[in-house]
């Protein structure tokens, strides 16, 4: 094969998994918002508190250690134990429930009714405090995240796929990361998972009536306050997996909630409403990103990875503002 | 039956307040009550406060950010006024709203099976689906598409029949008439009306077209601006000349044209 054909191949491999992980900050986005009609703009920064949070957890970190230290005059900062990263994770998904709790318990209750701009500011707000109270309660360095997943680039593949250029020719392999490979299937799982979940199971059902009409689900019986708790502990839970892959790729620190940024793109292309719109949208604009950089950004100076996904996202908003799967407005006349 | 007072009530209204936004006084001291096994119907104009009473009595007001100020209101002698909706469903007791609002991107069935979230038995909900399809075959055919794409008729078949699946007592049945041609008006009361009478359900229906409602209820209530003007057995009420004249549009002679409605002709005689 022709190395060009092979370098190609490489690219839109990679340019799926790192799709993928778009995919993954986007459905928390999409979960909250086909359920409460809220676009969370706290999604990232949750992501990256339960980073924080499980990284804390695993390396026994004392919560509130500065603040603690600074009245009392202590030295703390660290238990000195260490949690195994399964009782980490279980430990995180714990905090995040009761995030999601105190979030509609202490805002989304008060604000039943409220206009969608209004709620959305209040995500706002809620993003900035959880950015303070994150570094307050784990401390502000940039911390390494290692639950066990295997990373770094696989010697089989490259030595599989060397062989498959043509005689004689400057091909070494293509280079995947085992992570992202990880990332893929973990992200299908949770997928799979949430679409049995919300298709098949009752309380699925009944995310989806709240979804479709507030006061309709109110007037059978379904408790909106009930729902909103499981709502956000889901998307605290996809948070979590979210912070969990990107924070193994980055590190865990305060750029990891831009991530979401990222996610904006993605939610456009593919919907706000619907799960495999967030997964879909997220391929493309993986892919996309990748080859227009490998075949355009040379001739155009580079670096348009930056830019190329919120080029799309735009073109999408001009000519198909609901997406690809979004939910089309019914109106009957 | 249609001297309701004499059976047991089932639902007991009196004299309630309702104030929306902490200013607007929407009902100014409403009551009724409601038997065991009756259908009551609630008339008047728009804007009269029939929603409101229903709201209010399924306690969806909090989340319209209404509030009864004053009166209670009792359902088998139980105040039920600070219980949450869901609470009411379970006791036997839920609204069909106006305008029907299905959930309009589930399918039909999955919008009768929401009507059964309060209930535990998956098998009882399965036998109340086959039910609600008896009463309404119509929504059998037409099980698979989604709510949002039937038609106005299908869609307040599919409110009422949601309602059934959660077993209810008493089921508060908001302008069940709202926007369906003639025949589909009859069509509904016609289904109405068996429930009561086969399954033992109590209506409360609040209900812009006077004559079809009165038609079907044993009791009406009259509401003008917030107040019951005017309440008795339905048979009664058709007799009745004011009701007549102004909601049913016939006087002495016979149907009334438009042409010869100049003003009132004659004061109502309960707005002093």
């Amino acid at each position: 094969m022709d190395p060009v054909v092979l370098n190609t191949l490489e690219v839109i491999l990679n340019g799926l998994m790192a799709g993928v992980m778009y995919s993954l900050v986007a459905l928390g986005f999409v979960l909250i918002f086909k359920a409460s009609g809220i676009f969370n703009y706290a999604q990232g920064v949750m992501a990256l508190f339960a980073a924080l949070t499980l990284v804390g957890l695993q390396t026994g970190q004392v919560p509130f250690a500065h603040l603690i230290n600074a009245i009392f005059g202590t030295q703390l900062h660290h238990f000195g134990w260490e949690l195994p990263s399964i009782l980490a994770i279980l430990g995180s998904m714990a905090v995040m429930i009761l995030f999601a709790f105190l979030v509609e318990r202490y805002i989304l209750k008060h604000l039943v009714n409220q206009e969608p701009i209004i709620l959305f500011m209040a995500t706002i707000g809620l993003a900035f405090f959880m950015e303070g109270f994150g570094d307050l309660m784990w401390g502000a360095d940039i911390k390494k995240l290692d639950v066990g997943l295997p990373q770094g680039g696989s010697f089989w593949l490259e030595e599989q796929t060397a062989g498959w250029a043509s005689e004689g020719s400057d091909y070494y392999g293509m280079y995947i990361d085992v992570l992202d490979v990880w990332a893929t299937m973990i992200a299908v799982a949770l997928v799979v998972a949430l679409t049995l979940f919300s298709q098949y199971t009752k309380t699925g059902r009944a995310l989806r009536a709240v979804a479709d009409d507030h006061q309709a689900a109110l007037s059978v019986g379904i408790s909106l306050r009930a729902i909103w708790v499981i709502v956000w502990a889901i998307a605290g839970f996809v948070a979590l997996v979210a912070g969990i892959m990107w924070g193994a790729k980055l590190g865990v620190q305060f750029s990891l909630s831009l991530i979401a940024l990222k996610a904006l793109p993605v939610l456009m292309l593919g919907g706000f409403t619907s799960i495999p719109g967030a997964i879909v949208g997220g391929l493309i604009i993986g892919v996309g990103e990748k080859l227009f950089e490998f075949a355009i950004g040379p001739m155009i100076g580079g670096a348009t990875e930056n830019w190329f996904a919120y080029m799309l996202a735009l073109l999408f908003l001009v000519f198909r503002p609901q997406g690809l799967f979004g939910d089309k407005i019914i109106e009957r006349v | 039956m249609l001297d309701g007072a004499k059976t047991d009530t089932l639902l007991d209204v009196s004299n309630i307040e309702v104030i929306y936004n902490h200013v607007i006084l929407v009902l100014k001291g409403v009551s009724l009550s409601v038997p065991k096994g009756g259908i009551v119907a609630l008339l008047g104009g728009n804007g009269a406060g029939k929603t409101t009473t229903l709201k209010a009595i399924s306690n969806l007001l909090h989340s319209e950010r209404g509030e009864v100020t004053k009166g209670r209101i009792l359902y088998k002698g139980e105040p039920i006024a600070d219980l949450n909706p869901s609470t009411l469903v379970k006791m036997g007791v839920i609204q069909v709203m106006e305008g029907r609002h299905c959930f309009q991107h589930l399918t039909v069935e999955e919008n009768l099976l929401t009507g059964a979230y309060t209930r535990k038995s998956a098998k009882e909900t399965a036998e109340d689906l086959e039910l609600v399809y008896t009463y309404f075959p119509r929504l059998k055919e037409r099980r698979k598409s989604q709510a949002g794409y039937t038609s106005g008729g299908e869609q307040q078949m599919c409110a009422i029949g949601r309602a059934l699946m959660s077993r209810p007592e008493t089921i508060l049945l908001d302008e069940p008439s709202m926007g369906l041609a003639p025949q589909l008006v009859e069509q509904i009361f016609e289904i109405v009306k068996r429930l009561n009478e086969e399954q033992g359900v109590t209506f409360l229906l609040a209900e812009q077209n006077t004559n079809v409602a009165l038609r079907y209820a044993h009791y009406g209530y009259i509401l003008e601006s917030g107040r019951v003007v005017m309440d008795g057995p339905a048979k009664d009420l058709r007799e009745n000349p004011d009701v007549k004249e102004f909601y049913l549009g016939m006087s002495d002679k016979g149907r009334k044209s438009f042409r010869d409605v100049r003003s009132y002709r004659r004061r109502k005689r309960w707005l002093s």
